[in-house]
């Protein structure tokens, strides 16, 4: 061990120590400027994320409870960032916000809960990783105190996980009676099919998809993303789905490898519900962020078609849609923040007529929702062209049918969006919205991703490289 | 010359578009950029009969690559042919008049343009596309634009049209989608994996079975951006709420897109699928052709006049590619160059009496020859163009495609061509009436007498056109040996593969 531990468990040290820093700084009370605290906050996030890049080594830690490789740490440093740009994007809210200290303490907890999460190798590991993640983001999604429904999603968020997280324990209870070890690298020896092991698995499944809010597992989604700020929203949708989605694919692949035709036949059920409900209600949603909750879930259903691969092509494509993902819809959640902050409007109807009087923005909400639709030039397309193309490996081309014609279904909702910036007529359309510097330039990294991932293929192929 | 100019050139003019300042540079900056286009086109043209002349017999000429996703291996790999040729001439033919004659767009110029920009930039990369990937990606890469050009821009029912022209497009493309990971997940490139590279592909044999089901799925996704009935509903809509520039693009490239795509993928990679669908591709482009000529018979918009005869018309295109012969072929490229040029024309002219006189209405206009006599020929050219008077470009397209499609002596086929031949009856009823109700006659109102004739781009846009036209229309044989080696080609792998 020795210095490998700190080698290795590097992600997690350095939110901690952030972590520790920020409390110090909150009981000291000694900088009164908000903008510094912010400027604090945010500038040890960007140290977080640069010294991802440093000193990547592969190992295994506490006997095997804790490892980390390469993807791993791919994969952490795509949180890191997402996480550095939702910061960014809640300057202009945090600002305002009394316990901004406190925001960034709980927001950290959760992170270090999933960098625990992803680098387990062992379910205890897990379970520990996902609980650190999940309570500080019921406390987070409370973060509007004075609103009635910031205090609603809180009860709904923590009452959901709690029911998943048990549905898991006792998945992972029965895994553990009917194979004796916890442990990933000795679970798949023991796993026959037998018919416990397979109601344990199906138990895991459902606790996993009750996170990723997969249909029918879903219900809590729409009315937490609604009630929750902004900031909190786009870290549900984005970082808190991104490091279930990192985990599971492990999970799936390595874990329960033996199970594969189960499972696929499985995720085939659950894609074909998910993307049919998850479209069919976001085309008929008024508030933004209900909308946004809709497309999220049907855009977790086009990432289980890319799992139905079983195999390396399709976690990378699946990896590969997140980080776009990340770019794309925190775009949209970063303008939808925007706006919020300076008039409280939330709704489809607010934005029309967007356009005139914020062009630069309306291009940014529009590149925004073509990426989520899938059209190119914007990075969406190849993400979803290559969970297509790993989907249909399997050669099941109903299913790739169904994905590809569901992908005409959402155009129309995304339309929606756009049409409404750039068409719909309104007396009063929304006046200029000015956001701070930081907003800018994270809103500037979003399009940046949005338009470069696509065309710069040098990110798939790391992703590639490094799982083969 | 380096095909990837033709990208590079109108991306370079989209982004200097938005760096402009004023409407004026606007519109000079985009018009520079669409002459540019126009004589890059003439310099591809003449370097490839060079070549041609000089002896090389490669398939593709002008062929260059990069490697672009290696694990799927997706390359950014462009070639070109007579076919794609003849498509990118019209397609810089028709993007430099609708930047003229949307000379006085003065509601977000920089928009308008950069989206024109957008749209000429998808259509070259579809059209020396030799990856099926990044083909897909030119494809799709104009839904933005086109949505955006007629809800933003258009008139009437816009927003209800601009919406069903992306959904029914995108439809299209995602069966497109379909049929090509059907292709894909077939092939092999020697090495073990799987290919998209066009010309690999059709030196491979796509199983019987997979054929069967795909080259219906891929053709029908093409049929529906060239308005293959029944998918094309969106056609009427689009077109006629589409601005002037818009829907010349649209009729005159976007429908073109699909005629190409149906040529060079779907019949050229899947042949035995092609031979046994061919029965349904005569039925609905027979279907297309008379269907389309009595709905235009019965509509009172010039807009929506020239767009279902625009389904009609491009029913030859899918009615040469069904019969499968090597002239049928080579009329069905000329037919989609000719239609490109003749509905650009069409399109442009109603646009420049719409907006002089605000109504597209047949039964209130009427002898506007009189007060407007330039914009009334323009109009008149391309209305006798579209009934396929000889000495113009339609006469030579379809009289190809005629003589193609008897070559084939079953009766059925027989049927088909005569069915196909009697509508030009129609059209000549349709057009006739339309012309003469519109431009000739005693004038309507009087405010007619007022109207100012073309201005000077709307002059160089129609002559622009009509030069084509007329080119086509004399002088055949140019477009004819550029365009019938190439056919041969797919000819010969079909005959060679399907052995008759």
């Amino acid at each position: 061990m020795g210095n490998d531990f700190f080698i290795l468990m590097k992600p997690e040290l350095s939110l901690m120590l952030i972590i520790f820093i920020l409390l110090f700084l909150k009981i000291w009370d000694g900088i009164k400027e908000v903008s510094t605290l912010l400027m604090i906050a945010n500038v040890l996030l960007l140290a977080n994320f640069v010294a991802g890049f440093f000193l990547n080594k592969e190992g295994v830690l506490f006997s095997g409870m804790y490892h980390t490789t390469s993807l791993i740490a791919l994969e952490k440093n795509v949180l890191a960032f997402g996480t550095l740009l939702i910061s960014m994007m809640a300057w202009d809210w945090l600002k305002k916000h009394e316990h901004l200290l406190e925001f960034y303490i709980l927001i950290l907890s959760t992170l270090l809960g999933m960098n625990f999460m992803i680098s387990s190798g062992n379910f205890m590991m897990l379970y520990l990783g996902l609980e650190l993640s999940t309570i500080p983001l019921a406390a987070l999604c409370n973060f509007d105190l004075d609103k009635l429904k910031s205090s609603e999603a809180a009860l709904k968020m923590i009452m959901s996980s709690a029911f998943a997280s048990c549905i898991l324990l006792f998945g992972i209870s029965l895994l553990y009676g009917t194979t004796g070890s916890l442990a990933f690298s000795e679970m798949p020896a023991h796993l026959d099919g037998g018919m416990l092991q397979l109601l344990a698995f199906i138990f895991v499944f459902v606790g996993f998809a009750f996170k990723l809010s997969i249909v029918p597992f879903h219900f809590w989604t729409a009315d937490v993303y609604e009630g929750s700020p902004v900031a909190v929203t786009s870290y549900l949708s984005v970082i808190s789905k991104g490091a279930i989605v990192f985990v599971f694919v492990t999970t799936l692949l390595n874990l329960f490898g033996t199970l594969g035709t189960i499972w696929y036949h499985m995720l085939v059920i659950s894609i074909v519900m998910t993307i049919t409900v998850g479209n069919l209600f976001a085309m008929r949603q008024e508030n933004l962020k209900r909308f946004l909750a809709f497309s999220s879930i049907t855009q977790v259903g086009y990432i289980l078609l890319g799992l139905t691969n079983g195999g390396s092509a399709g976690s990378a494509a699946s990896i590969y849609f997140l980080i776009i993902y990340i770019f794309s819809n925190l775009a949209a959640f970063g303008i939808i923040g925007m706006v919020s902050v300076q008039t409280g409007k939330e709704n489809m109807s607010d934005f029309n007529g967007f356009y005139k009087k914020n062009p630069l923005l309306g291009w940014v909400l529009a590149l925004a929702m073509f990426s989520l639709a899938g059209i190119p030039p914007t990075a969406g397309f190849f993400g979803k062209m290559f969970l297509v193309t790993a989907g249909a490996v399997k050669g099941n081309y109903l299913l790739i049918t169904f994905a590809a014609l569901n992908m005409v279904v959402s155009l129309y909702y995304y339309l929606r969006v756009v049409k409404a910036i750039f068409v719909n007529p309104n007396e009063s359309p929304m006046e200029a919205i000015k956001g701070s510097w930081s907003v800018k330039i994270a809103l500037g990294i979003c399009m940046l991703g949005v338009i470069a991932t696509g065309f710069y293929s040098g990110i798939y192929d790391y992703i590639v490289s490094i799982l083969s | 010359m380096n095909l990837s100019l033709l990208i590079l050139v109108p991306l370079l003019t989209a982004l200097v578009i938005l760096t402009c300042k004023n409407m004026y540079s606007v519109r000079w900056v985009a018009f520079i950029g669409s002459i540019v286009q126009l004589g890059l086109g003439g310099v591809l043209l003449f370097q490839y009969n060079a070549a041609r002349a000089a002896g090389n017999t490669a398939q593709m000429l002008f062929e260059s690559r990069a490697s672009w996703y290696q694990a799927l291996n997706i390359e950014y790999y462009v070639g070109v042919d007579g076919i794609s040729i003849a498509m990118i001439l019209l397609t810089a033919f028709v993007v430099t008049a609708g930047v003229l004659i949307s000379w006085k767009m003065d509601v977000l110029t920089k928009e308008f343009f950069f989206l024109i920009m957008l749209l000429s930039l998808g259509a070259y990369g579809f059209f020396i596309s030799l990856d099926l990937f990044t083909m897909f990606f030119f494809l799709e890469i104009a839904v933005i634009p086109k949505f955006l050009l007629i809800a933003i821009w258009g008139s009437g029912k816009k927003e209800y049209s601009a919406m069903k022209l992306a959904l029914m497009l995108m439809g299209g493309s995602a069966l497109v989608l379909i049929g090509i990971l059907g292709i894909y997940f077939n092939t092999n490139d020697g090495s073990g994996h799987h290919t998209f590279d066009i010309l690999k592909i059709s030196h491979q044999h796509i199983p019987i079975g997979i054929q069967t089901y795909f080259f219906p799925i891929l053709f029908t996704g093409f049929g529906v951006f060239t308005a293959m009935f029944p998918f094309h509903t969106w056609a009427p809509d689009g077109h006629s709420s589409a601005p002037t520039a818009a829907s010349m693009f649209l009729a005159g490239i976007s429908m073109k897109l699909g005629g190409y795509g149906c040529l060079r993928v779907a019949t050229y990679l899947m042949p035995e699928g092609a031979h046994q669908y061919s029965w349904a591709i005569i039925l609905v482009a027979t279907i297309a052709i008379i269907y389309g000529a009595f709905a235009t018979l019965m509509q009172k918009d010039l807009k929506y006049i020239n767009a279902y005869s625009s389904v009609s018309h491009c029913g030859f295109v899918l009615l040469g590619i069904g019969m499968l012969t090597k002239t049928a072929i080579t009329g069905a490229v000329m037919q989609m160059v000719s239609h490109g040029l003749m509905t650009a024309l069409f399109f442009g002219a109603i646009g420049m009496l719409y907006e002089r006189t605000h109504t597209r209405q047949v039964k209130q206009l009427g002898g506007l020859l009189k007060s407007i006599p330039f914009i009334g020929v323009v109009f008149m050219i391309a209305g006798l163009c579209s009934l396929g008077l000889p000495g113009l470009s339609g006469f030579v397209a379809e009289m190809t495609v005629f003589m193609g499609a008897w070559q084939v002596q079953e009766f059925w086929h027989r049927l088909a061509t005569i069915l196909a031949c009697a509508s030009i009856v129609v059209t000549a009823v349709y057009i006739l009436r339309a012309a003469g109700a519109s431009v000739m006659g005693p004038i309507k109102d009087e405010h007619f007498r007022a109207l100012k004739d073309a201005n000077w781009n709307e002059r160089l846009a129609s002559v622009l056109l009509l030069f084509a036209i007329v080119a086509i229309g004399m002088a055949p044989f140019w477009l004819t040996k550029l365009v019938g080696p190439d056919s041969q080609i797919i000819m010969d792998h079909l005959s060679n593969v399907v052995g008759h």
